[in-house]
């Protein structure tokens, strides 16, 4: 079965810079900004498990699995 | 966003709350919840009294009343009771529940009138500037208590038990998926629900108690929370500083407010009008 791959979405209008997702990712996806908020800079590690998106509390995080090619 | 999120908000996001908050996890859980249940928004009423947590009706697109301090149930039980149809939700926060509405909550446990109540515990009152609640645990520090709270705090969940709740749980906001499932559990119970969700408040709180980062306080949680069945294989002492997660009371033989009001009135006058 092919490995699945995601993709992570942050909407950054919405972000508050707290860091929750950054810290529970078990995947080290994302990276923060000069600002605090969080960036997606390695979206082909992501595993799904959706923590970042449970725990988000300004509701901007999306993981998306992908179709497979 | 989430479909499911778009779907139950309103369009006037980002919210008030500050980095962190717990009240937008647990705003996002019950969202997930009503959406697993095809509940529709248009048959819907949200209330909520005074407080951060009470600022959750108004980014959620469904009737939504915005009431009193601590008179959230009040309000709630008169809708419930003019629209039996309708499904209602409380929204409450530690001390909009059980200080100032208080004895509202537990009136309202002993009524069972069919609706849910979510008490969004931060131990705090964070919108007034973090004054110590009900729910500060004996020795946390707040504003009004800067060498540690000599109060001892209430076991919200023990309290509505004892005040004939028929259906009682607590979840936090570390466990999002488990909260859900709460929720939706709550929701589905015929009777009065109250799930009690610990969260987080990393300004007003855990500055003051030496857990100002959100995502530490989120590990507090995580380390400070027991599942009910773990919790019933540990000692006193290890579960002095923890909270029980799970559904920790349901009795489903209790009468049911409306129903008994409804019979009340086909015995006495021959039905509602």
């Amino acid at each position: 079965m092919a490995k699945k791959s995601f993709d992570v979405q942050v909407i950054a209008k919405l972000c508050k810079a707290c860091g929750i997702c950054v810290s529970l990712c078990p995947k080290n996806v994302f990276d923060r900004a000069a600002d605090g908020k969080a960036v997606v800079s390695r979206p082909e590690e992501c595993i799904g498990c959706v923590s970042c998106e449970l725990h988000c509390p300004d509701f901007c995080v999306e993981v998306m699995e992908k179709e497979a090619e | 966003m989430k479909p499911a999120y778009q779907k139950y908000f309103r369009d006037n996001l980002p919210h008030i709350w500050c980095a962190g908050c717990g009240n937008g996890i647990v705003m996002s859980a019950w969202a997930r919840a009503v959406d697993e249940l095809g509940l529709d928004k248009n048959n819907m009423i949200g209330v909520s009294g005074i407080g951060c947590s009470s600022r959750i009706t108004g980014y959620l697109d469904l009737h939504t009343l915005h009431t009193a301090h601590g008179r959230a149930l009040p309000f709630a039980t008169g809708a419930k009771m003019a629209r039996p149809d309708m499904d209602v939700f409380v929204f409450s926060g530690d001390g909009d529940c059980s200080a100032i509405g208080g004895n509202h909550f537990i009136h309202a446990c002993r009524r069972n009138i069919n609706m849910t109540l979510i008490v969004i515990n931060n131990n705090i009152y964070g919108m007034t500037g973090g004054q110590f609640s009900p729910l500060t645990p004996f020795g946390k520090k707040a504003t009004t208590a800067p060498y540690g709270s000599i109060d001892r705090s209430f076991n919200l969940c023990d309290l509505a038990i004892g005040a004939g709740a028929s259906f009682v749980a607590r979840g936090d906001i570390f466990h999002a998926k488990q909260l859900t499932d709460l929720i939706k559990a709550g929701y589905q119970h015929k009777g009065f629900s109250v799930i009690e969700v610990i969260a987080a408040c990393p300004i007003s709180y855990g500055r003051r108690n030496g857990i100002p980062n959100p995502a530490d306080m989120m590990q507090y949680i995580k380390e400070h929370t027991v599942m009910k069945a773990a919790a019933e294989k540990m000692s006193a002492e290890e579960l002095a500083d923890k909270h029980i997660i799970g559904v920790l009371q349901e009795i489903n033989e209790a009468p049911e407010y409306c129903e008994s009001y409804a019979a009340l009135c086909e015995r006495v006058q021959g039905g509602t009008k």
